[in-house]
């Protein structure tokens, strides 16, 4: 892969971040699968469940890519008040726990929703949210924003001055300039999409409307809590592990590498912005789709935060360390991995988006037991897998521009002799800045929110604000729970927003 | 020389504290999530236990009912949990195949709808299945009426959750060789069915649904707690189908004494009186006070329907296909 020489940095730091998203990944399935008792192959019912999990995953990492690229490109195009803070706000769907994020569509899209409430009073039959459509929207809903992010990010890799060199030739910079970022950047997108929609769960069984929409990782769920059938458990794993391989394979296919070139780092701007209705009716449109759900979200939470729990304002600064500790961990595993770049960092980076949260969890609670109580280990344990979880994100988001920066910088470093800790320091850095913030913010929300890891080892003692969450459901709290459901969107956006903001102090997205 | 009499007295006194506390029995019980929460019943629960038992009660909870089970699997014969509390009669069987349990030999006089012979597994509270609606609407007065009529229920994945498994077990035993034919008809009522109990419920409550899935005993959480009348329990006329959450003693316990002491103050007054306005459930033996104000509203089914342990592990994976196979078309 590294075509042009790269500076000379440590091997060991990546060695090790390799090593700990294989044991957690590929090792935690090991030790399920070894504990198993081999029984019966797949059953029809999983054939089904195999054909319904790739269907909708294709459909919603599809729709969510092609509604993506417009929106993001509409968002590189045009400068406005207020669009720092819409670009951070249409991530929060993507960081929320499907639960919330559940209630908060069906307040637009239910039966009592926004939607049906105006169909009705134009006269209209109301219309059914659930089914493979209902499946489609609600993935659409939380991936789109991460969609329309790694897109925007491409757009704005792009040196200002091949914008410039473009309009001073009058050439097309849809053909010259965008349309070989999207070769690069698209199939990447599509395929973190079309991973994290099938190892989907609970949306797909809430939104589906029944067992017609039982996913992979319903199956496992059901094999490794009712069945007790880690064989079983072990072998659809590997199924969701082979589609990963599968997938991914294609989308290195279907990928375009073609470097833009090195830029003097100024600040872009664009001479080809006509039709400006159509940008803002496009960032309008997803702006309402996928803000409205959040303020009904807000709206439910809002009246009881005054009330909570103290144990849940406990729980929520439990849940704030393990997330700023995962995020730490997950972005400099990141670099480490994108220093070291090839086609082995790129395996590794999509692996934990195609392991089974629970699978992870049961392998490690089977690796560890021996040696330990679960719940003197929960946080750390939770800590390392949620950082090896948003790992894959991470690594997309800063790998990119460390390629771009070997590829600019690399021939003139090594022959000055910069390597190591000072080529980091001094050179990739302070060009990483800007993804590494997206990283960090990204693996710290994603980590707030995460129930997978934690539901299995967690006492009393080590309740994160998500488990709270659900605990308060489980007792009829529905209003309390809400209110903590709001109490960790506000809190997953601020560490997102910190972290983002830091990362562009003195950028211009 | 005074001071030199009473220093070896005092260092004594204080080993004998040290010892003390280093000896302070610990007795852990593994129990579901939703019973050591602060709105649970575990927090009265321990402090009455401790009050009696010089020991330290400690609660491991994990999940659900089932992720119970599976915890317990998991861990195996090498297990540190003394009692494990919280299982309910559709997953005892599978938890007896363990061959972890031992005999709870506690003899009670329980306040059961049906007679209790388990050796292994004690209830402590118990409860009906029922779809549980808002005041006012229509309510069907059986599950086939219901399946005959529009209304939109929310129910809970049979895989996933356990009073999903218990409307299975419900249909099952109600339909017996017509419970696929009951399901075809009920599949246009079903908006949809999610993986836990919390999600259905939230969802009935934000009205995407007439009714959900849940307990005879939901209409008093919102009575007592939130002073709500506006929900009630549908009751059905082919009878309902009951949840008997049991807990029993792990052989391999190092505190068998406390364990036995454990068992037999859960079926006492101390644990009981907690279980109505906690756990939301009926208890096992009936509190010298009675039920709290508000549980006689709540219906009372004619017929109480529950599968023995063996003939609900039996019939479940073919119930299962039944149900799967009438919902996906």
């Amino acid at each position: 892969m590294a075509h042009s020489p790269v500076p000379i940095t440590a091997r060991w730091p990546s060695a090790a971040a390799a090593a700990l998203v294989l044991l957690l990944t590929l090792g935690t399935l090991g030790a399920v699968a070894w504990r198993a008792e081999w029984g019966s192959g797949l059953a029809p019912a999983d054939w089904a469940a195999i054909r319904f999990t790739v269907i909708q995953a294709l459909l919603s990492a599809g729709i969510s890519v092609l509604l993506a690229v417009p929106v993001a490109r509409a968002l590189s195009r045009r400068r406005f008040p207020g669009r720092q803070l819409l670009i951070t706000l249409l991530g929060a769907p993507f960081l929320l726990p499907v639960i919330v994020a559940v209630l908060g569509l069906l307040a637009v899209f239910g039966r009592g929703g926004i939607l049906n409430q105006g169909l009705i009073a134009l006269g209209f039959e109301p219309i059914s949210i659930f089914g493979i459509h209902g499946v489609v929207l609600a993935h659409v809903f939380f991936n789109l924003p991460l969609a329309i992010r790694f897109i925007l990010q491409g757009w704005l890799a792009i040196p200002s001055e091949r914008f410039r060199l473009a309009a001073t030739l009058n050439a097309s910079v849809g053909r010259l300039l965008e349309w070989p970022m999207l070769r690069a950047v698209v199939p990447n997108t599509f395929l973190v999409i079309f991973l994290i929609c099938l190892t989907s769960f609970a949306v797909a069984l809430t939104m589906g409307g029944g067992p017609r929409a039982t996913t992979v990782e319903l199956a496992i769920y059901q094999a490794l809590r009712f069945d007790f059938d880690l064989g079983r458990a072990a072998l659809l794993a590997c199924v969701q592990f082979a589609l990963c391989v599968g997938a991914a394979f294609l989308a290195w296919r279907a990928t375009a590498n073609d470097p833009m070139g090195t830029g003097l780092d100024r600040v872009v701007q664009r001479y080809d912005t006509a039709r400006a209705p159509v940008d803002y009716a496009l960032i309008l449109a997803a702006a309402l789709f996928l803000l409205v759900p959040l303020a009904m979200i807000i709206l439910r939470g809002l009246p009881g935060i005054m009330d909570l729990p103290e144990t849940i304002w406990a729980a929520a600064l439990r849940s704030v360390l393990v997330a700023t500790g995962s995020a730490l961990f997950c972005v400099s595993m990141s670099l480490a991995l994108a220093l070291r770049g090839g086609a082995l960092v790129a395996v590794i980076g999509v692996l934990p988006l195609a392991a089974s949260g629970l699978v992870v969890g049961t392998g490690a609670f089977l690796l560890l037991f021996p040696f330990v109580r679960p719940a003197d280990m929960a946080l750390v344990v939770t800590m390392l897998v949620n950082a090896t979880l948003a790992l894959p994100f991470a690594l997309r988001s800063i790998a990119p521009t460390v390629a771009q920066v070997n590829a600019d910088y690399g021939r003139l470093a090594a022959s000055l002799g910069v390597e190591g800790w000072t080529w980091v320091r001094l050179i990739v850095l302070p060009r990483v800045r800007r993804p590494l913030g997206f990283a960090t913010g990204l693996a710290a929300a994603l980590s707030m929110g995460d129930l997978g890891v934690i539901a299995l080892f967690a006492g009393e003692a080590e309740e994160t604000l998500p488990l709270a969450m659900y605990r308060l459901m489980g007792a009829y709290r529905m209003e309390a729970a809400a209110s903590a459901a709001l109490l960790l969107l506000a809190l997953s956006l601020l560490m997102f927003w910190i972290c983002d903001r830091g990362g562009r102090a003195d950028a211009d997205l | 020389m005074r001071n030199t009499t009473y220093l070896p007295v005092v260092a004594g006194l204080a080993l004998c504290a040290t010892g003390a506390m280093a000896e302070t029995p610990v007795l852990q019980v593994m129990t579901y999530d939703s019973f050591v929460t602060e709105w649970g019943p575990g927090p009265a629960v321990e402090a009455a236990f401790e009050a009696e038992c010089a020991c330290d009660l400690q609660f491991v909870g994990a999940g659900d009912g089932a992720a119970l089970l599976a915890r317990l699997q998991l861990e195996g014969p090498r297990t540190d949990a003394d009692v494990v509390l919280g299982l309910d009669t559709n997953l005892t069987a599978a938890a007896r195949e363990t061959g972890l349990f031992a005999p709870h030999g506690v003899e009670a006089d329980l306040d059961l709808p049906i007679a209790w012979t388990d050796a292994e597994f004690l209830p402590f509270d118990w409860g009906y299945f029922a779809f549980v609606g808002n005041v006012g609407a229509d309510a069907p007065t059986s599950l086939q009426a219901l399946a005959d009529s529009d209304i939109k229920v929310v129910i809970q994945d049979p895989r996933s959750s356990t009073p999903g498994l218990g409307l299975l077990m419900w249909v099952k035993t109600a339909y017996g060789d017509e419970a696929a034919s009951l399901w075809a008809d009920l599949a246009d009522n079903i908006v949809t069915v999610t993986p836990g109990w919390s999600e259905a419920y939230g969802m009935f409550l934000e009205g995407e649904a007439d009714a959900v899935l849940s307990y005879t005993t939901s209409p008093a959480y919102h009575l007592i707690a939130e002073e709500d009348d506006s929900k009630v329990a549908w009751g059905f006329e082919e009878g309902h189908y009951m949840q008997v959450e049991v807990a029993g003693k792990l052989a391999g316990t190092d505190q068998p004494e406390l364990a036995d002491q454990f068992l037999a103050f859960m079926v006492s007054e101390g644990f009981q009186s907690v279980i109505p306005t906690t756990n939301w459930m009926y208890p096992a033996v009936t509190p010298a006070g009675g039920l709290p104000e508000g549980f006689e509203t709540l219906i009372t089914p004619e017929t109480s329907l529950l599968l023995s342990p063996e003939d609900a592990a039996a019939k479940r994976d073919a119930a299962l296909d039944e149900w799967r196979t009438a919902l996906s078309q």
